[in-house]
């Protein structure tokens, strides 16, 4: 009887006729799809996106050059100079990050004891050449200046969890 | 020469010509353009089965898209692989592309509108669907590349195979119509709405036709020739700008020929679906391009629903599933005629 009703559900495209029925049910039910460049999706404030350096609220710059998140990072990326400066405080001269070979894993900003290298939300910062993507000091700072009010955002909202 | 100009020359010959290639001119170019819109409305519909949106950039709703998808196809460079037989390669294309046009010569778009009406239009429109597989393994053999040659064989096997039913679905229509006139086919139908049309009678024979017309244009489920995973693409990888979309075309043509193949033979042709006065102001023309379009919605609507068939699965049905179905339908069909005495008069 089994084996009947199957070959009779077989016959009749029953199963087939129900899938159908599926996708034009779905035709007319509301579209997920995103509007990229004029709609987009929401972000975690944990979202690692591009790098910044960031500076105290006095204009300071935060980063002390400790060369931990250089010694950390795993794909070699960060590459640091330093030398005393005249008031006799350590900074960096140099603070490159090769983001074509940065594997975006936050090491960086786990490390970073001052909170000066971070992560921020942005995520549209493809270049037309190879070389625009060679970051150095100059250009992480100015990312710092522009996304100061959203990276301390995320920062104060993951604070609770870290 | 003179008298050349106002014998019969003239009139016997070349004006007649003359005609016939502007009517073949207004058969083709809508045909063109539905191929065209064929690509976008298959973008769009399978978009929406699989909740996107599909192409909605160019221009208003996306309306531009074929034309630029043919403009960049246009605009592209055609390679012709160096281990590749360059004749052949590029008559294949051409070969499917004409192929899928000139079956549009037998097809009635309204009473008495039709190009050539020929007493074996089934017979040639069969005959030239059939041919449509050598396009494709002349394709996959010119490539030179043993995924285009894999597809070819794939694809001819497939139409071989699924041939042999839609030859005995196209026996159960004519045995109730009696003529292989496709216009006769469609008479046949008159007199009444759409209980009229075989589609209801021969309604096994219509499913199985449908489904034979996936397979015979090779389109979803059964589009092993071009099995992306396995193939690439199948018979066409090695093929570039013009003469892949002629390919494309060809296919999107024979899909367009396939549901007018369907109209004619089973959903009554150029005909209202009630024969009642605000059905029958809509002209004939309309009437079955409306119809194409819904048989055409049923390939996309397939296509967005169903995986892919393996091989010994497509082999499988069609010869142990359909031949013997397609068989006993036409026996029971001419046993049903026979016995009740309603074979048409034409045959007695």
């Amino acid at each position: 009887m089994a084996s009947l009703d199957r070959t009779a559900r077989s016959f009749l495209l029953a199963e087939l006729l129900g899938g159908m029925a599926l996708t034009l049910k779905m035709m007319f039910s509301p579209k997920h799809t995103i509007n990229y460049p004029y709609e987009k999706g929401p972000l975690s404030p944990r979202f690692r996106g591009e790098h910044a350096l960031r500076r105290y609220p006095n204009g300071e710059e935060r980063c002390i050059a400790c060369k931990l998140c250089e010694a950390v990072c795993p794909a070699q990326a960060i590459t640091i100079e330093a030398e005393p400066r005249a008031d006799g405080s350590r900074r960096t001269t140099r603070y490159d990050i090769d983001m074509t070979k940065c594997i975006y894993c936050g090491y960086c900003q786990e490390a970073c004891p001052v909170d000066a290298i971070v992560e921020g939300p942005n995520y549209e910062f493809a270049t037309e050449t190879r070389e625009e993507l060679f970051y150095n000091k100059d250009k992480l700072l100015a990312n710092g200046e522009r996304w100061e009010s959203e990276i301390a955002a995320n920062l104060e909202l993951d604070a609770p969890y870290r | 020469m003179a008298d050349l100009f106002d014998g019969i020359w003239w009139s016997g010959y070349v004006w007649p010509t003359l005609i016939t290639i502007l009517l073949i001119l207004c058969i083709m170019i809508p045909i063109m353009l539905s191929v065209a819109y064929l690509t976008l409305a298959e973008r769009k519909v399978i978009g929406w089965m699989q909740l996107r949106k599909g192409p909605n950039v160019v221009g208003p709703f996306g309306l531009l898209q074929p034309i630029a998808d043919a403009l960049k196809l246009l605009m592209k460079e055609t390679i012709i692989p160096a281990g590749a037989n360059p004749v052949l390669f590029l008559i294949a294309p051409m070969l499917t592309f004409v192929l899928a046009l000139i079956a549009w010569a037998v097809i009635p778009f309204s009473d008495g509108m039709v190009l050539a009406d020929i007493n074996v239009g089934v017979l040639y429109l069969f005959a030239i669907s059939s041919l449509g597989v050598y396009g494709i393994i002349i394709a996959g053999w010119a490539s030179n590349s043993k995924y285009a040659f894999l597809g070819a064989l794939r694809s001819a096997a497939q139409m071989v195979s699924y041939e042999v039913s839609i030859g005995f679905v196209i026996v159960t229509v004519l045995l109730c119509v009696g003529s292989l006139n496709l216009s006769d086919i469609v008479r046949s139908q008159a007199g009444g709405g759409f209980w009229n049309w075989y589609f209801l009678p021969l309604l096994p024979m219509f499913v199985v036709f449908i489904i034979s017309a996936l397979a015979e244009t090779n389109r979803a489920p059964f589009d092993l020739p071009e099995a992306e995973a396995e193939l690439v693409s199948g018979y066409n990888v090695e093929y570039s700008a013009m003469a892949f979309a002629l390919f494309f075309l060809g296919e999107y043509a024979n899909m367009i020929l396939m549901s007018g193949m369907t109209v004619v033979l089973f959903l009554g042709g150029w005909l209202p679906p009630v024969d009642a006065q605000p059905f029958t102001w809509i002209p004939g023309p309309i009437w079955f391009a409306i119809k194409i379009a819904f048989v055409l919605f049923i390939f996309l609507w397939v296509r967005a629903t169903f995986p892919r068939y393996r091989y010994d699965q497509l082999m499988r049905l069609g010869w142990k599933v359909f031949l013997p179905l397609s068989l006993f339908w036409v026996i029971a069909t001419a046993g049903f005629l026979v016995a009740f005495d309603l074979l048409p008069h034409s045959m007695n």
